[in-house]
C-alpha cells in the first residue's frame, strides 16, 4: 500500500515537473481546453437559468383580454358580469386604462414621451385566471372570450413562455451536442500533447524499460499529466463562465431597475462546478491513456544501435 | 545461473544472427563474449534481457525461460540485471543522483534507504562529489562510471555490459575494468561483450567467442 502510494506520488510529481518545464505551452493548452469547454457550459448555464424562469411563469397561466379603445363603462361592466358567470374562470381583475398608463410610466422611464401623447393609447384590460390550466382548455377559453362584444384582443400570457420552453429544450440539446463534440476535442488535444511527449521522451522510455520499468510505471506520469491538463482546462472554463455570469449580472442589475423585477443569472452550483472539473479531468486522463498505451507499444528498447 | 541450449536467432528478413549456440554460466563467474561486429554478441545480450526472443532453443536465467516469458513478467526479470551500455544511456534531464536512483524508483524502493544506496553506489565509482551535477557536464569516463553506478545500485545478481570501454581512453578503460573486477569479487556474475584486448588482458576472464553466429570456443568453463 505504501509502495503503491509512493509510486503514484512519484508519477504525480513527475507530471507536475513536466507541466512546469513548459509553463507557456501548458498554460496555452489549458486555455484552449478551457475556452472550448466554456462554450457548452455557458450555454448550459444560460438555458438552465431561463428554464427556471420560464417554469415560474408557466406555473400560473393567465389570459389577458383587451377591450376596444372606445369601449364604454357599461360595455366593460357587461363583460365583467359575463366573466363572473363563467364557471371556468376562478378569478379576474380589471386593469383600467388609466392605471395601465400610470404603471407603464413608472416602469418604462419613458415619462416625457408618454406625457407628449395626445391621448392614452392603452385599452382597458382584464387579467383572467382559468380553473383548468391545460393548454387546450386555455385555448378554448381564449377563443370563447374573443367572440364577446367589444373585446378587441385576447392573449394567452403563458403561450410565449411555452414557446420559450420549447426553444430552451432545443438549446439544451444544442448544449449537449456541443458539449459532447468539445469533450471529444479535449480528448483529441490531450491525445496529441501526450503523443508529442512520448515521442520526445522516446529515449528515456527505452532506457527505463530496459532497467525494468513496468508499463504502469512508464504510463503514470503521462496519465497524471493528461488529467492535470484537463483539470486546468476545466478550471479555466469555470473561470470564464463565472466571469461571464458576473458581468451579465451587472448589466442585468440595471435592467432589473427598469423592469422593476429581479433578473439574475445564477452561477454554476457547487455540484455543477464539481461535475465540470471532474469531467474535464476524466477526459484529459482518457486522452492521455489512449495516447500513451497506443504509442508505448511502438517503443521497444535496444542495446546497441547496430543490430 | 544462465544457460543457452541450442539457441538460434533468425531476424525477419533472413539474417541468421545466432546458430545452435549452447553454453552455461555459473553464479559468480566473470565471462567475456567476444567476436567481430556482426558475430552475434549484441543478439546474445538482447536474448538475455528479452528484447528479442530466440527462434529456437531456450535461454534460461535464474531458472526462468526468458524466451517464453509473459510480456508482463519481463520488467521484473530485467531487474535481476545491471546493464552497462557503450553509449551510457543516461537521462540528461536530471542530475547524477536522480539517474542512479532510477532503478530503485522503478522497483518501488522506499526513499531513505534509496538515498543511502544511491550515495553508496556513487561513492563506489568515485562520483559522490558530483551527485548534484548534470550528467552532461561529466567526461566520457565519468559518464561510463555513472552508468556503472546505476547498473549496480539495486544490487543485481548479474552485471551485463555491452562494450563498456568502447569509447574510452586506456586510462578510463582500466578504471572500468577494475570496477567490473571488484563487483565480480563480491559475487556478482559479470557478462561483458567486448573486443577490447587490453580489458581481456587485465581481467583474464573466461571467454565465449562467437564467429558469424556460431560458438567458436568457450562453451564450457
Amino acid at each position: 500500500m505504501r509502495a503503491w502510494l509512493a509510486a503514484h506520488a512519484g508519477g504525480f510529481s513527475a507530471a507536475l515537473k513536466r507541466l512546469s518545464i513548459t509553463p507557456l505551452g501548458s498554460a496555452l493548452n489549458a486555455l484552449v481546453i478551457g475556452i472550448a469547454l466554456s462554450l457548452p457550459v455557458g450555454l448550459y448555464l444560460l438555458v438552465s437559468n431561463l428554464q427556471a424562469a420560464s417554469q415560474q411563469l408557466t406555473a400560473a397561466p393567465q389570459i389577458s383580454a383587451f377591450m376596444a379603445l372606445d369601449a364604454s363603462r357599461a360595455e366593460i361592466a357587461q363583460i365583467e358580469v359575463r366573466l363572473k358567470q363563467t364557471p371556468r374562470i376562478t378569478a379576474f381583475r380589471l386593469v383600467p386604462r388609466e392605471q395601465a398608463l400610470a404603471e407603464f410610466k413608472k416602469s418604462s422611464g419613458l415619462n416625457d414621451v408618454i406625457e407628449g401623447l395626445p391621448q392614452n393609447p392603452l385599452p382597458d384590460a382584464f387579467v383572467i385566471d382559468a380553473a383548468d390550466a391545460s393548454p387546450e382548455a386555455l385555448e378554448a377559453l381564449r377563443d370563447e372570450i374573443r367572440q364577446w362584444p367589444r373585446v378587441a384582443h385576447v392573449q394567452l400570457d403563458a403561450q410565449w413562455a411555452r414557446r420559450l420552453d420549447a426553444g430552451l429544450r432545443l438549446a439544451r440539446l444544442v448544449a449537449a451536442i456541443l458539449g459532447t463534440l468539445l469533450g471529444v476535442a479535449l480528448v483529441a488535444v490531450t491525445f496529441n500533447t501526450i503523443r508529442l511527449q512520448v515521442l520526445t521522451r522516446r529515449e528515456e522510455i527505452e532506457v527505463i524499460k530496459l532497467i525494468g520499468a513496468t508499463d504502469a510505471f512508464i504510463q503514470r506520469p503521462f496519465l497524471y499529466f493528461g488529467a492535470l491538463q484537463g483539470l486546468a482546462g476545466g478550471a479555466v472554463a469555470w473561470g470564464i463562465v463565472s466571469a461571464g455570469a458576473y458581468l451579465a449580472n451587472r448589466s442585468l442589475g440595471e435592467l432589473s431597475h427598469v423592469y422593476a423585477a429581479l433578473l439574475q443569472l445564477n452561477n454554476l452550483t457547487p455540484g455543477d462546478s464539481l461535475v465540470l472539473l471532474l469531467t474535464a479531468t476524466a477526459l484529459g486522463w482518457l486522452g492521455a491513456w489512449i495516447s500513451v498505451s497506443r504509442h508505448l507499444a511502438l517503443i521497444e528498447p535496444y542495446i546497441h544501435k547496430s543490430l | 545461473m544462465i544457460s543457452f541450449s541450442h539457441v538460434s536467432k533468425r531476424y525477419p528478413g533472413g539474417h541468421q544472427a545466432l546458430q545452435d549456440v549452447s553454453f552455461s554460466i555459473d553464479a559468480g563467474e566473470l565471462v567475456f563474449v567476444t567476436g567481430h561486429s556482426g558475430a552475434g554478441k549484441s543478439t546474445l545480450l538482447k536474448l538475455l534481457v528479452a528484447i528479442e526472443r530466440p527462434t529456437s532453443g531456450s535461454v534460461i536465467v535464474n531458472g526462468q525461460n526468458v524466451g517464453a516469458l509473459n510480456r508482463r513478467a519481463v520488467p521484473f526479470m530485467r531487474r535481476s540485471f545491471g546493464l552497462v551500455f557503450q553509449d551510457h544511456k543516461l537521462l540528461f534531464d536530471r542530475n547524477v543522483f536522480d539517474n542512479v536512483a532510477l532503478p530503485l524508483q522503478i522497483a518501488g524502493f522506499p526513499g531513505k534507504d534509496a538515498a543511502r544506496r544511491v550515495r553508496a553506489a556513487l561513492d563506489k565509482v568515485g562520483l559522490l562529489k558530483f551527485e548534484a551535477a548534470m550528467p552532461i557536464t561529466l567526461s566520457g569516463g565519468e559518464q561510463q562510471r555513472l552508468c556503472m553506478a546505476r547498473a549496480i545500485v539495486h544490487r543485481p545478481a548479474i552485471l551485463l555490459a555491452d562494450e563498456p570501454t568502447g569509447n574510452l581512453d586506456t586510462e578510463y578503460a582500466l578504471e572500468i575494468g577494475e570496477l567490473i573486477r571488484s563487483f565480480n569479487q563480491v559475487g556478482v556474475t559479470a557478462i561483458i561483450a567486448t573486443h577490447d584486448q587490453s580489458l581481456l588482458a587485465q581481467l583474464a576472464p573466461r571467454v565465449i567467442s562467437l564467429r558469424q553466429g556460431v560458438l567458436e570456443s568457450g562453451a564450457a568453463a
